[in-house]
């Protein structure tokens, strides 16, 4: 920066070989730098700020919950009733976050079984309709949810699938194989189809060489795919929110009723929020170089 | 495109029927799961010309019934405007803090580097539960936010208890989950751009702002616009976030198209006329998508004539 300041003044005909001008750039610069680094706190403040919040309100005894911002005796008590240890639950979470849990692993289970074949035919071949098919899968990205929901809330309840686990993975594939099919197809598309065509020619047959040389190329995408499919089908609300009720509710439903109630108890809501943002945000540290890929599609490969 | 058209050749050489069967073999189990979901959405639009409510038996075909109502009430208008006016001001400030932010972390200093690694953090949080911390933050009896910015005089502010104070706070945790997205894109975005022009630039003695306006922000904005086509059709159907904090309210200051459909078809019962919503909103994302996308095609073949 100093450096580009230096020239750029040379270059407008000012002499910079003096010792105090030079000095008097790098000081420039570098207090420019320190004020950019200022700013860069602030937002990082805004964005850290209620994560470090939620975290000391989960640790706060409820007889303290009015009376302090800061200062306060830290206690376990609202993970116990979160969670049900103690037998004080009421809202019974540690479920709810083994719906979750059932529910995400399901749905990803079923869009990689389905969407691996059909992004490597999509990355592979052009067909007829091929097109219109990823673009159909495109637009549920972008389709507002309740236009699936609603009829679905008609249907399941008529097939009994209402407050299901399996109605949920059902719903979920809207979330989870758009992204999936066109996350792999873009990866797909980066490996040349000689790789495939010389291991026909060494004798491997289609499957085989699919198998041996074109997953094991891919398996960074593959796992990055998945849990990122995780992690948008782990957050989902509106979905469970209105097809399950109390049987397979998940943690952002349930977080939620937390604040329902007379009395609302935030230092339990607190705790379930924390505790239900946890799995996606483990997940996150594993795939953060995919995210720019993952996140629009393979539009932008960042 | 070049792998397809090679594999083209590669599949007309193969010849046999089978293998052009192939393609379709392996997309079935897709097509299959596509139907399962596109078939509730057209059952959908159909029940939205129908009379259909939670009580009614035997619903019948009403035709254009429940748009004209819809069209003939205020509310409607009232939630495309506030449902446009979110989606505009919230891709707006995200776009803009975005942007920011990742020029601030395409630096490298001591800080930058401890602190980027956090940048998706929120991102990668539901947006309900996003919606759940900040609520908790503006409660008025325990809430932190307050007593924070007190300095900066919102001592007591209302957080949601006045239309426009609840919008700043619909925008305000928006931008708090969705900034980092578009922070992200920009920073991919800025680290693959050529360092060359910028060189350039540099020895003719260009000044930041030339550059930056001249150089950066047009080899950006291809990123830039990606990342404004996701927020503002994801915007438009915002759900989460609203019914999280005031589910539409104070009274329905913020019932946006996706909210008010919510109401109608299931607190309400009538099926019908919260998919009629559903179908209009539709329409909206439809038209928004093509209309950026071809904006987007555009940018792009522009920064690639650079």
């Amino acid at each position: 920066m100093a450096q580009t300041e230096a020239r750029r003044l040379q270059s407008a005909g000012v002499q910079v070989t003096t010792d105090a001008e030079t000095r008097q750039v790098t000081w420039g610069a570098r207090l420019l730098q320190w004020f950019l680094d200022l700013l860069t706190l602030a937002y990082f403040a805004f964005a850290l700020f209620p994560l470090v919040w939620m975290f000391l309100l989960s640790l706060k005894p409820q007889s303290e919950l009015y009376s302090t911002y800061f200062r306060f005796s830290p206690t376990l008590d609202g993970y116990r009733a979160v969670l049900g240890i103690g037998g004080t639950e009421e809202i019974p979470f540690l479920r709810f976050f083994f719906n979750s849990l059932v529910v995400s692993v399901g749905a990803v289970a079923v869009s990689l079984l389905v969407g691996l074949p059909a992004a490597y035919a999509f990355a592979r071949w052009k067909f007829r309709g091929s097109e219109s098919l990823l673009f159909t899968l495109l637009s549920f990205r972008f389709a507002p949810e309740l236009m699936v929901i609603v009829p679905l809330y008609v249907i399941y309840q008529r097939i009994h699938l209402f407050d299901t686990r399996l109605g949920l993975v059902w719903v979920y594939q809207l979330i989870t194989l758009p992204l999936i099919v066109w996350i792999l197809r873009s990866y797909f598309q980066d490996l040349t189809p000689e790789l495939e065509q010389a291991a026909l020619l060494d004798g491997y047959s289609r499957t085989q060489a699919f198998i041996k040389i074109v997953l094991p190329l891919v398996r960074p995408g593959l796992a990055a795919a998945g849990l990122l499919a995780f992690i948008f089908a782990w957050n989902a609300f509106a979905f469970p929110f209105v097809l399950t009720g109390s049987n397979a509710q998940t943690v952002t439903v349930g977080a939620l009723s937390f604040l329902g109630g007379a009395i609302p108890r935030y230092n339990l809501t607190a705790a379930a929020a924390l505790i239900s943002l946890v799995p996606p945000l483990i997940l996150a540290l594993f795939i953060q170089r995919f995210l720019v890929r993952g996140l629009t599609f393979g539009a932008v490969k960042g | 495109m070049g792998a397809t058209a090679t594999s083209l050749a590669e599949s007309r050489r193969e010849g046999s029927g089978s293998r052009q069967l192939r393609p379709y073999l392996l997309t079935l189990p897709a097509i299959l799961l596509t139907v399962g979901i596109i078939y509730p959405f057209l059952l959908g639009a159909y029940y939205s010309f129908q009379n259909r409510t939670a009580t009614r038996p035997n619903p019948s075909w009403v035709g254009l019934r429940n748009y004209e109502r819809i069209f003939e009430n205020d509310t409607f208008y009232k939630s495309v405007l506030v449902t446009l006016e979110f989606a505009v001001v919230a891709t707006a400030v995200e776009t803009v803090l975005g942007t920011g932010v990742a020029l601030l972390l395409a630096r490298s200093t001591l800080i930058t580097r401890i602190f980027e690694r956090f940048l998706i953090l929120p991102l990668m949080i539901a947006p309900i539960i996003a919606t759940i911390m900040w609520r908790v933050m503006m409660q008025p009896s325990i809430g932190i936010l307050s007593y924070v910015l007190s300095p900066i005089g919102l001592r007591g502010f209302a957080w949601t208890d006045t239309p426009l104070n609840a919008f700043i706070s619909i925008v305000l945790i928006d931008a708090w989950t969705y900034t980092p997205f578009v922070a992200l894109l920009v920073l991919a975005g800025l680290r693959s751009l050529p360092r060359a022009p910028f060189e350039a630039a540099a020895v003719e003695g260009a000044r930041f702002w030339f550059t930056f306006r001249n150089l950066t922000l047009p080899m950006l904005w291809p990123y830039i616009l990606v990342a404004v086509i996701f927020r503002f059709m994801d915007s438009l159907k915002v759900f989460d976030v609203v019914y999280g904090l005031t589910q539409g309210g104070p009274g329905d200051a913020l019932m946006t198209l996706q909210v008010r459909a919510y109401q109608e078809a299931i607190p309400f019962s009538n099926y019908s006329r919260g998919l009629a919503y559903m179908l209009i909103l539709w329409v909206f994302v439809y038209l928004a998508s093509t209309v950026l996308v071809r904006i987007l095609g555009r940018a792009q073949a522009r920064a690639a004539g650079v």
